[in-house]
């Protein structure tokens, strides 16, 4: 059956034809669990708690609320700067600045859609081959255990680059989780190099979003110490002319931007700053609230993953190549494998019928 | 060999068993997998060309994950049109991801389905393992 997984051209006629051998043929199909009505997708026996839009396109995790209030205080208060106070600016200053916050407006919307909607970096759950090879690898590693002893932790120690590394066992996931990544309990994922789950963007932050999730803050800072500067120029110079107290009066909504803004710059632009301390040593948020590779714990304690400079570790993050998912969740649920020898052959008679059905 | 296999008979064959081949974190969190012969293909397989098989692998995914000149254009482009580059062009990763399937497809058809094995491209298994599915050898009195 994986033979068949490489030739994606076949895909479409197997499943107009798989749905006519189960109206017509359903005496002789004798596996109950593999029929089904309609096909269905990855995304739709996805086992984690995550919610997806678009057919499996957009995956973002179970709370949205605190996204939508993101999208709108920046919809808001962009929309106000830019009915309110660029006419006047762009008129009795240059017409640049409407446009250079138009830039970084669409900009600051584009990230945080890539942040929120794409897949962070999900590991997909072991298939229960894997689980059983890991759990015989466990028990054999492990030693017999009699009753009412507790069988010591899972875990795997791996040197890199000179730093013993601990591997812990997902048991959710089945798997060993690789290095650098951990289990969102929100999503009840594992994520590869997770960084945080953000509520303000709807979705964990990993491997696969984290660049999308800086360029957001990053431009987010700009935007907002852009708006809050070009509102306060736009009343001054408006209180120049006509006093302060009726310039407030003229533009009310000037005075809801600065305070939006003002006590977004400090937050925002705060997070910008961490994050960029946490790219240029390669450390994730979770590492460095753990203390990972702080040199408290130790004499020679260091990062194993910092390339070492800092221009490089910039560039890792931010430009380095963008993997592809590994969920794979707008792809077909495939019916069941062959089953092991030691089952009945009955049900290893079964797929054949299926192929022989794709070759008609 | 008298066991003549091929990629067809296989899915009429019953499997035996399967093997799996962790990944290697040795170096990092790169994708790279253990070059440690299992003892189950022991009878079945070449020690040596199992070894060049994973050797390889591990090559073009080094090559899929390899920071430098090109990864960077990419990145920085993709980033100033605002990723949208990628709805008409397949990123690097992705264009060696189609080459390894392409090869393991090929080991698949000349070494592994004579020898009655199977090996599943790891990223159908979210890059964790290499899934080497043994089939029952019917013709085993042959040898």
């Amino acid at each position: 059956m994986t033979g068949n997984m490489h030739l994606g051209v076949e895909e479409p006629i197997r499943e107009c034809q798989y749905n006519q051998i189960c109206t017509h043929n359903s005496s002789t199909m004798d596996t109950p669990h593999t029929k089904k009505k309609k096909i269905k997708r990855k995304w739709q026996v996805f086992p984690g708690r995550n919610k997806f839009y678009c057919n499996g396109r957009i995956m973002m995790a179970k709370q949205t609320g605190v996204f939508y209030l993101t999208v709108v205080l920046i919809l808001v208060t962009s929309g106000l700067f830019f009915a309110f106070d660029c006419p006047f600016l762009a008129s009795n200053l240059t017409p640049a600045i409407p446009a250079i916050g138009g830039v970084l407006f669409i900009f600051v919307m584009g990230m945080l859609l890539r942040a929120s909607f794409s897949d962070p970096g999900v590991l997909p759950r072991a298939t229960p081959e894997e689980a059983a090879d890991i759990e015989r690898q466990i028990d054999t590693a492990n030693g017999p255990s009699g009753p009412g002893y507790r069988p010591p932790p899972r875990t795997r120690e791996v040197l890199i680059n000179g730093q013993t590394v601990k591997l812990k066992y997902c048991f959710t996931c089945k798997i060993f989780r690789p290095p650098r990544a951990s289990h969102c309990s929100l999503c009840d994922n594992c994520v590869e190099r997770f960084d945080h789950h953000c509520p303000w963007v709807g979705n964990c932050v990993g491997r696969r979003n984290y660049r999308f999730f800086y360029l957001f803050i990053l431009s987010l800072s700009l935007l907002t110490i852009f708006i809050f500067a070009f509102v306060i120029t736009h009343v001054i110079l408006r209180s120049n002319r006509t006093g302060f107290l009726s310039a407030l009066k003229d533009s009310p909504a000037s005075v809801l931007e600065v305070v939006v803004c003002f006590f977004s710059i400090w937050s925002i632009v705060g997070l910008s700053g961490f994050h960029t301390y946490l790219i240029s040593s390669n450390q994730t948020t979770n590492e460095d609230i753990k203390g990972s590779w702080s040199s408290k714990r130790g004499k020679g304690n260091y990062n194993p993953y910092s390339y070492g400079n800092l221009i490089t570790n910039c560039c890792a993050a931010l430009c380095g190549p963008l993997p592809p998912s590994l969920i794979d969740r707008r792809g077909f649920v495939q019916p069941d494998t062959p089953q092991p020898v030691a089952q009945t052959n009955g049900t290893g008679a079964c797929p054949s019928n299926q192929v022989q059905s794709h070759m008609t | 060999m008298a066991e003549t296999h091929s990629l067809q008979d296989l899915r009429q064959a019953a499997v035996a068993s399967k093997v799996f081949v962790q990944r290697d974190y040795t170096s990092g969190t790169i994708c790279k997998f253990q070059i440690k012969f299992p003892a189950e293909l022991e009878s079945r397989i070449d020690k040596q060309q199992f070894e060049e098989t994973i050797q390889t692998l591990n090559n073009l995914y080094a090559e899929a994950e390899k920071l430098g000149g090109r990864s960077y254009l990419e990145g920085c482009l993709a980033c100033l049109t605002a990723y949208t580059i990628f709805l008409c062009m397949e990123t690097h990763y992705e264009k060696v991801l189609k080459k390894i399937a392409k090869y393991i497809q090929e080991q698949n058809e000349k070494i592994y389905a004579p020898l009655g094995l199977l090996l599943t491209d790891p990223i159908e298994r979210g890059l964790r393992v290499v899934e080497i599915t043994i089939f029952e050898d019917r013709s085993i009195g042959s040898r």
